[in-house]
């Protein structure tokens, strides 16, 4: 009997197999039965509503793709390793602003019931809202559609970040915190040494959720605001009707998407204990 | 009268009742350490043992009275005062070495890498743990835990060391291999240390006085009992000890027939009593008055 690992790659492969097998069978264009009017002779063909590709098209697009990602041939016409290039730095450089308010504010709130009750109406109100509702507001005041981009990623990955530092500061257990005062550790290192490795799993749980939310979000935001990234790319390649490239790209948003959830996974992995 | 190391004087603690009126868990409790000693407490659940050893810890305020140590009022918590508590409380992403070097530092702030290590590691070993260095708590024994807890007390060498039932959650076995240590340990350092306990035979072994509690609400520090067995004590032995049993019959008639009314003196200083001392032979026979009467004149 192989082990659990070995069996369940097999069928994993089976399953991958059987679905482009369908795919492949269900996109195939139909068979001239009769000879072609003058007119389907004249369009070239009996092909004329576009269908969906088949995935031996989308493969070779994507090894074509893949084989030269990052050449930049003007406007509309980037490699996809540009434009998710893109997309990755709009995620991170929103991301890594959220993180510069969550984690300080997060800690703020839980560690004062006072600043809690003041806050949280706030972020109850704010926290429920479509991060793309605010795209407009920020377009108009940033006038940049670049930062307006970053700026909806940061709007959507703080609440997550915010919410689960307050609560795992606030749910430190109350003997670590006893450790640090019957050792006459100050606020701040008590803070560093005790706090902060106690919340620490809390915390990256936070991150890795909002990591996970910014992505799902900066597809939509670019294409809205245009131009550059993985968003954009999608609904130009729409806009081009080339559907191999879209399926391409659906599946490249998900490696990235994945890849970054793992890069936190393993991050969580470092800082967590057991009790 | 001398002042004692340690002088603890009216402390009384009030909580709110949740029906508009008030709680008085414990009052007026008096009671003075001398250095050096070991002093147990023993009383039923609910007589705020424990928080009566979170206010000398300064983790507690009491509503009333104060607690003055070496002439100074002890107001919040300090490294002249380390605890052990009965969760063990170590910090369980440190490994078992940095659990102490954690404490050790937070002591002496200005020690080398190497020292601070060294002495860790000194105090370890004498709870037999050197080799459990890099082990994290959660790979410990719940008795292993408490070792590390116990050298991480001894390692900042307080002037007061607080042991809030440090074995209660400990099987009777593990138990009594750590109370051998701890007494190991006593001996090498004579620790002033005050500690909570449930056992009467955990308590003879190990303490110079012990002072019992009446019950709450109300309750009271009612009795202080001398332990007169000579150190160094060991488990294995110590019930041969004529002492041993008189002291032991004292205390559990006490926690089973008198605990509920016994009153300390009226000066609100516990009474002294002397159970293995000559004629103060405790018999089941005494009537609650007698023993009275015989403790105050012991």
């Amino acid at each position: 009997m192989a082990s659990l690992n070995v069996r369940a790659a097999l069928l994993s492969v089976s399953f991958l197999i059987l679905a482009l097998g369908l795919w492949e069978m269900a996109t195939q264009p139909p068979e001239a039965l009769t000879g072609l009017t003058e007119y389907e002779m004249l369009m070239g063909g009996v092909e004329q509503e576009s269908r969906v590709p088949p995935p031996s098209a989308v493969i070779k697009l994507a090894w074509e793709e893949l084989s030269n990602p990052f050449y930049d041939a003007g406007a509309n016409d980037k490699g996809i390793g540009i434009q998710l290039a893109y997309s990755v730095y709009r995620v991170l450089t929103g991301y890594l602003a959220a993180m510069a308010i969550a984690l300080p504010v997060g800690f703020l709130i839980g560690m004062s019931p006072l600043m809690y009750k003041a806050l949280n109406p706030y972020i109850q109100l704010l926290r429920p809202i479509s991060p793309l509702a605010w795209m407009p507001l920020a377009l108009f005041i940033i006038q940049d559609s670049d930062a307006s981009a970053i700026f909806v990623i940061f709007i959507c990955s703080i609440w997550p970040m915010l919410l689960n530092t307050a609560f795992g500061v606030a749910n430190v257990r109350q003997d670590w915190v006893n450790v640090a005062r019957t050792h006459e550790l100050g606020p701040l290192r008590t803070a560093i040494t005790v706090i902060l490795p106690a919340a620490a799993p809390t915390i990256l749980t936070g991150m890795r959720i909002s990591i996970g939310i910014a992505w799902l979000v900066i597809v939509a935001a670019e294409m809205l605001v245009g131009g550059t990234g993985i968003g954009y790319y999608v609904w130009n390649e729409w806009n081009n009707l080339d559907l191999a490239s879209v399926i391409f790209s659906i599946l490249m948003i998900g490696v990235v998407g994945m890849l970054l959830d793992l890069a936190l996974g393993k991050a969580q992995k470092l800082v967590e204990y057991k009790e | 009268m001398s002042k004692s190391f340690l002088e603890v004087d009216g402390l009384s603690k009030v909580y709110p009742d949740g029906q508009g009126g008030e709680l008085t868990v414990f009052e007026d409790i008096r009671f003075a350490l001398e250095k050096g000693e070991f002093v147990c407490i023993i009383g039923h659940s609910g007589c705020g043992k424990s928080t009566i050893l979170n206010v000398l810890a300064g983790l507690d305020e009491a509503s009333a009275g104060n607690v003055v140590m070496n002439g100074k009022e002890v107001k919040g918590p300090g490294l002249e005062r380390g605890v052990v508590f009965q969760n063990y409380s170590l910090l369980p992403w440190k490994t078992t070495l940095n659990n102490i070097v954690f404490a050790v530092r937070a002591r002496w702030p200005n020690w080398s890498k190497e020292k601070v290590k060294e002495h860790s590691e000194r105090y370890l070993k004498m709870v037999g743990l050197e080799h459990a260095l890099n082990r994290k708590p959660s790979q410990l024994s719940g008795g292993m835990r408490q070792r590390v807890s116990i050298a991480r007390a001894f390692a900042t060498q307080p002037e007061l060391l607080l042991l809030d039932e440090p074995f209660g959650a400990l099987d009777a076995l593990t138990r009594g291999v750590i109370q051998d240590e701890l007494v190991k340990i006593w001996e090498e350092t004579r620790q002033t240390v005050f500690m909570i306990t449930h056992d009467v035979d955990e308590a003879i072994l190990l303490s110079d006085r012990i002072f019992l509690m009446s019950n709450g609400p109300n309750a009271r520090i009612a009795e202080s009992v001398k332990v007169d067995i000579p150190h160094p004590r060991a488990r294995a032995t110590i019930f041969q000890n004529p002492a041993y049993h008189k002291t032991r019959d004292y205390l559990v008639d006490f926690l089973v027939n008198r605990s509920g009314s016994a009153l300390p003196e009226e000066d609100g200083s516990p009474r002294l009593v002397e159970p293995a001392k000559g004629a103060a032979e405790a018999s089941s026979a005494t009537t609650e008055s007698e023993t009275a009467a015989r403790a105050v004149n012991a």
